[in-house]
């Protein structure tokens, strides 16, 4: 008989190799926390479906935005950019959350890398949108919507969506951790979500705005990235869109990683 | 030293741990417990001062004192979506353990704390003491060589709290060092090696259980005196049976006498009091509580030292 001994697998603390473990294992751990909560999952998936489907049947007839067969096909980019940013949301309460159970202190004490608990939460955050993104597309097919720009376009259209939700989702994780109340950073974050997405073209031409609301709505980043998404999805002058999105999209992770980083290392409960 | 904003939490501490010692950190609530221990684990930078865990100095090199360090706070922060089990291993992921032995050491904690049953449910629906002690396994997950237990059995129940003690001797036993802060003298007096009594931020005590009763006086002979008894001639009475000076309390008529020997001065006391006819309607024998420790410190407390320093687990 041999006496099992206990395995010593150890692993180098230090460098890249580290950092993706550490990254990896706080991903698995927020994906985790998604699927144990039965209620969560279903009112999450219901929330970018009712989107889906109430600004097609409900603003559909009356609004004919030049240039698109269907109201469906000029949508679903702006519902997507509404339903990350919704979904990011809730990553300002989950940190603030964390800060506030003592679970960030837990963390701040183990010798992971400092940036891997919010580099983690928001790549938990881009798979959970890369499925979001594949259930509306489908739902929104059965109704009527088409990609008009071939398959490589319709990809580079998920993938930029998904860039823009990892934006949205390292904005909010900073909130999070400046707000510090859970139910501050939910109410907050929604708070900077709706009138971004409603000045912006997600769900009108901007040209039928009052002239000082198109001058917003003009430099609004929600704006020139719904635009990308629609080039990619409809065909159209996709690069001279499609760079502006791209450049917004990195000034703003060029900013809030950083800070948010900061942020996170000289924070502590209380 | 540690202020926050205007308020000085810390501001007097000189302490050193032996290694594989448990020190035992009492005070009441805002004593700056919880402050030692966070800016010890790497939580807060001290303001002033030098703090270190093995040799390490916590200011200038965090990471290499979060290594040898395990950490359990005041609340239970645990991820209540996460099972237990799952708890465990991510800690043990993060703590540098590769996966099989994440897994190995998990099923281990589990064991030894009595989680074994609830391993497979969500933290959330686990009582207030299974959280406390899943709190306590996640801060053993990575064999600290230095363990930091912040009022560790708050909460649990009487079962909860022997096996934790237990634990805790055995792994003071196998060389971890310790620091543990309590509210509760009885649990210093029967974990720690040393204690140190802190209040405002500043050590007002230090020494083993022994010491520190013998500066409290050991036991108190309580004597109330009955109505129409004079206290004082009751205190003249016990004269010479105490270790100090009698308190004499006129308000409720009571006569309280520091004793080294309780038990044995009894039969003393009461041939006294027969012999002197003055009567008292109750007489007990009490042995310190942590109140008394503290009436009997913060009178004399220490000024607060103008250099602070905190070796934990330095060289005996």
């Amino acid at each position: 008989m041999t006496a099992t001994v206990a395995p010593r697998d150890r692993v180098r603390m230090a460098g890249p190799g580290w950092w993706l473990a550490n990254v990896a294992t706080i991903t698995g751990r927020n994906l985790h926390r998604l699927v144990r909560v039965p209620t969560l999952i279903a009112f999450a998936t219901a929330q970018p479906v009712l989107f889906v489907l109430l600004f097609t049947y409900a603003w559909g007839g009356a609004v004919r935005p030049p240039g698109v067969a269907r109201y469906i096909d000029y949508a679903l980019p702006g519902i997507w950019v509404l339903a990350i940013a919704f979904g990011a949301s809730q990553t300002g309460v989950a940190i603030a959350d964390d800060l506030a159970t003592g679970m960030i202190d837990r963390f701040r004490a183990l010798p992971m890398t400092r940036s891997a608990v919010l580099a983690g939460r928001t790549t938990a955050d881009a798979a959970r949108n890369l499925f979001v993104l594949a259930l509306m597309t489908g739902v929104a097919t059965a109704i009527g919507f088409r990609f008009h720009a071939g398959a490589t376009a319709a990809l580079a259209a998920v993938a930029l969506a998904v860039a823009v939700g990892l934006a949205f989702s390292w904005i909010f994780a900073m909130l999070g951790l400046l707000v510090r109340d859970p139910e501050s950073a939910g109410i907050g974050g929604l708070l900077a979500v709706i009138p971004l997405i409603f000045t912006s073209s997600t769900f009108v031409p901007v040209a039928t705005f009052p002239g000082w609301l198109q001058a917003v709505a003009k430099v609004n980043p929600i704006t020139v990235t719904v635009d990308a998404l629609r080039a990619l999805c409809l065909g159209g002058a996709a690069p001279t869109q499609v760079w502006p999105a791209l450049a917004w999209i990195g000034g703003l992770l060029a900013v809030t990683v950083p800070a948010a980083v900061l942020r996170y290392r000289r924070t502590t409960a209380r | 030293m540690k202020r926050f904003g205007r308020v000085t939490a810390l501001g007097g501490v000189d302490l050193a741990v032996p290694a594989g010692t448990v020190l035992g950190l009492l005070g009441p609530n805002g004593a700056g417990k919880t402050t030692m221990v966070r800016v010890l684990a790497t939580l807060l930078p001290p303001d002033a001062g030098r703090a270190t865990v093995l040799g390490l100095d916590v200011a200038t090199r965090p990471g290499a004192v979060r290594r040898v360090i395990g950490v359990s706070g005041q609340y239970a922060a645990v991820d209540g979506y996460l099972t237990g089990r799952e708890n465990l291993r991510m800690i043990g992921r993060l703590s540098g353990l590769g996966r099989r032995s994440a897994r190995h050491r998990a099923e281990e904690l589990l064991h030894e704390l009595d989680l074994t049953d609830a391993a497979a449910r969500t933290a959330r629906t686990y009582s207030g003491g299974m959280r406390r002690r899943l709190d306590v396994a996640a801060s053993l997950v990575a064999r600290p060589r230095v363990l930091f237990l912040d009022e560790p059995t708050t909460g649990l129940d009487p079962r909860g709290r022997l096996g934790l003690w237990r634990l805790i001797g055995q792994l003071s036993a196998e060389g971890t060092t310790v620091l543990l802060t309590t509210q509760y003298l009885e649990e210093a007096d029967r974990l720690a090696d040393s204690i140190v009594v802190l209040d405002h931020g500043v050590v007002i005590a230090m020494g083993t259980a022994e010491q520190l009763k013998a500066q409290v006086g050991g036991d108190r002979l309580e004597l109330q005196a009955s109505p129409g008894t004079d206290t004082h001639a009751l205190a003249g009475a016990m004269a010479g049976l105490g270790t100090g000076e009698a308190t004499i309390s006129a308000d409720d008529s009571r006569v309280v006498i520091p004793v080294a020997h309780g038990p044995a001065i009894l039969p003393e006391v009461a041939a006294r009091l027969a012999r002197s006819g003055l009567r008292v309607s109750d007489l007990a024998l009490r042995r310190p509580s942590l109140d008394d420790v503290f009436l009997a410190l913060t009178g004399t407390s220490a000024a607060p030292s103008t250099s602070d320093t905190a070796t934990v687990g330095s060289r005996r």
